[in-house]
């Protein structure tokens, strides 16, 4: 059977503890975690978090009943298939030197993206999309020397009601 | 009223109607202790840890209540995980009480200090750390209705020094009053239409067969199960843990299922056109290699626990419930059928089957050395099939399991999914505790009763008949028989040439020892254990390279027996 990346969006109670849980779930049962990204909802009590994994449809299965069996686990869904937009936030550290800040510039803008942080030879760029758009930002940008890229996992909701 | 967090434990274990339990004390529960010591509380105090999670397992299991226990922090609690995890691969109902070093030292590396519920995460069914005393009375009361509740299991709540010692405000729960969790609702009532697939499958079916397991007795469905195999005329087999849920003595029961099946249980598996699945979880053990497995089979399995559907096994039919009630439902839809419609042509099925028993009968010959068989026989012939039967685990556990016919659920007691050497004596000692009337024995080898040998203290403290039945073959038994199959008989290992004598091991604890050493002496010596009212090992010299038959190895098609 065939692997599928899944983003899973999994509500559970703001306890510490509960994502160790999550994590011994997959480690111990030999499942995947791509991406992670954890914070509490409006309300206080209970956290999201929202996880990539591979998997094919049988295993996917059982990562859902093994996740939905976690005492500490609300609901969890399958956003694959789904119709719901998806984001990751990216902060880069790219080398600009004045021979290149212009060109820097033109591509962040193209992007829509911004720059948060101007230094005498670098730039921190705040990038907001779904994972193969910000792959192909990174691509353009690598050429001027990244020096420090961090992400966040994928977050994931969704549209409408 | 204000209590202490201590006393809060006693208000709750009262509440829940706990009686006994099972523990070993040190520094983190002084204060638990000081005031178990003023209730009414049977406590059985162990020789290690370990031990008390076993004995808390085979009461549970003997008295169908959640077994409880309480040790200390650090060494206390580490103890407890083998018998937890045995405790979760088996879904027992099971409370286990550590104490943990005060709050303020937590993260120190404090004496004795251990990060248990971190240790126990992945082998108990929830745990908690109280570090909030007025929060302590609910977490407890949510730890014992988890582990009673939907698939049992254990729970384990740990408790710093100073939480047992401060003081707060302790409220009875109003009566009837019912625990509510958001992330925790259990399924108990299956899906009617999913039943009633059952019955068209039936109208179909010529081959059926009913494959029942630990489920069945946890649910307290052994009657249901029984009347509908008798309604419908199928056959039965079950799983180690299933054992006594249907009689072992009907002429509809097959034996056991898997890698020590009988031969005709395998057979009728591979054969089967309907496979009703009633509280199992197709373990490797049972299934063999998993794409040949019931491959001619609808399969319909009943399930309190959603992820054992459809794990190992396709499933044709899925019911999610609480194995009891559909089995309740069903024999009440059955009720408004014509019988004889869901029971076509059976009498080929049963002539084959039959066939297959006349052809390959679980068999052993009794010659000059004892035979493990021939005393496990003669035991069930002597307690008629009524005793509680625990086991060690290995050649012991297997024929115990082929031997002794369980006529009744709760009857036999053994470390299935983990395969704990040790946790027979501890386990009978929990049993006997849960039915002080009962006979109770533990069916052990030489080499796993040496590995919680100390709690033959516990049993002499509490006066408890315990039989303990030695099947001694100077050999780690079952290892060595794959050894012999599978390693071209290179015993790495695996002879136990410096065994203490047993009888005089059995005098030193204030126990009767026994010893047979021919055929002859068996029966005498299993008479004379069972007259007694003392702790007693009955050790059998046996024959030491007998092995364990039908045996299907690992990885193979359960088809693939090795027979005698």
């Amino acid at each position: 059977m065939s692997e599928k990346k899944h983003i899973l969006s999994i509500l559970v109670d703001n306890e510490p503890g509960v994502l160790s849980r999550i994590a011994g779930l997959f480690s111990g049962r030999g499942y995947n975690i791509e991406s992670l990204s954890v914070a509490p909802t409006n309300d206080p009590a209970v956290s999201r978090v929202t996880m990539v994994t591979v998997a094919d449809e049988d295993i996917m299965e059982q990562i859902k009943k093994q996740l939905h069996k976690l005492i500490n686990v609300i609901t969890v869904h399958d956003l694959t298939g789904a119709n719901f937009i998806q984001r990751e936030l990216a902060l880069i550290k790219v080398n600009a030197k004045s021979d290149n800040r212009e060109e820097i510039l033109r591509i962040v803008n193209i992007f829509r993206y911004k720059i948060v942080d101007v230094a005498p030879d670098s730039f921190i760029i705040q990038a907001t999309a779904k994972g193969d758009k910000l792959d192909a930002f990174i691509k353009l940008l690598t050429p001027m020397g990244i020096k420090e890229i961090v992400k966040t996992g994928s977050i994931a909701l969704y549209r409408g009601n | 009223m204000k209590l202490t967090g201590a006393q809060i434990l006693m208000k709750v274990f009262e509440e829940e109607g706990v009686d006994t339990i099972f523990g070993y004390p040190g520094g983190a529960v002084l204060d638990i202790y000081d005031a178990l010591d003023r209730t009414e509380i049977n406590h059985v105090l162990v020789r290690h840890e370990q031990g008390a999670v076993h004995a808390a397992d085979g009461y549970a299991r003997a008295a169908n209540k959640t077994g409880v226990c309480l040790v200390t922090s650090g060494p206390g609690a580490t103890n407890t995980v083998t018998g937890i995890a045995s405790a979760y691969m088996d879904s027992i109902p099971m409370v286990i009480i550590t104490g943990q070093v005060s709050s303020h030292l937590i993260g120190n590396d404090a004496f004795q200090e251990v990060d248990i519920v971190g240790i126990t995460r992945p082998c108990t069914k929830h745990n908690y750390l109280v570090k909030d005393i007025h929060k302590l009375a609910s977490v407890l009361r949510e730890a014992f209705y988890l582990a009673r509740s939907g698939r049992p299991g254990p729970v384990l709540v740990d408790i710093p020094k100073d939480v047992s010692n401060l003081t707060t405000t302790y409220e009875k729960p109003q009566v009837g009053s019912k625990i509510e969790m958001r992330s925790y609702k259990p399924t108990y009532k299956p899906n009617i239409k999913q039943v009633q697939k059952i019955v068209s499958l039936l109208k179909k079916a010529k081959k059926p067969i009913i494959f029942s397991g630990g489920g069945a007795i946890h649910s307290g469905a052994a009657e249901a199960l029984t009347e509908f195999a008798r309604k419908t005329k199928i056959p039965v087999t079950s799983s180690l843990m299933g054992l006594g849920a249907f009689p072992g003595t009907d002429p509809l029961w097959l034996g056991m299922l898997g890698m020590h099946g009988t031969y005709r249980a395998n057979l009728a598996v591979s054969t089967c056109d309907l496979m009703i699945a009633i509280g199992v979880r197709f373990d490797d053990r049972v299934t063999g290699k998993t794409d040949v497995f019931a491959k001619n089979a609808t399969i319909v399995q009943i399930d309190i626990d959603p992820t054992s559907i459809h794990k190992n096994i396709p499933v044709a039919v899925p019911i999610v419930g609480d194995c009891r009630m559909a089995l309740e439902e069903l024999n009440s839809l059955i009720d408004n059928e014509n019988i004889d419609d869901l029971c076509n042509e059976r009498d080929a099925w049963f002539a084959q089957i039959e066939e297959w028993k006349n052809t390959k009968p679980l068999a052993y010959e009794q010659g000059e050395a004892i035979k493990p068989q021939y005393v496990i026989d003669k035991f069930f012939e002597l307690t008629k099939g009524e005793a509680i039967v625990t086991t060690e685990v290995g050649q012991n556990q297997m024929w115990a399991a082929q031997y002794y016919h369980f006529n009744k659920p709760n009857h036999f007691i053994t470390s299935g999914g983990l395969g704990c050497m040790g946790f027979g004596l501890p386990a009978a000692i929990g049993a006997q505790m849960a039915c002080p009337d009962k006979i109770v024995a533990d069916i052990a080898g030489d080499g796993s009763i040496q590995m919680n040998i100390q709690e033959m203290a516990t049993a002499v403290q509490y006066g408890l008949p315990v039989k303990i039945i030695i099947l001694n073959n100077r050999y780690l038994g079952m290892v060595r028989q794959w050894q012999e199959l599978f390693y071209k008989r290179r015993y790495a290992s695996t002879t136990l040439d410096h065994n203490p004598d047993f009888v005089k091991l059995a005098e030193a604890f204030g126990a009767l020892g026994l010893r047979a050493t021919k055929p002859e002496d068996v029966e005498k010596v299993l008479k004379e254990g069972l007259a007694s009212p003392k702790t007693v090992i009955m050790e059998f010299i046996t024959d030491r390279e007998e092995n364990v038959y039908p045996m299907v190895p690992a990885g193979k098609a359960i088809t693939d027996m090795l027979l005698v």
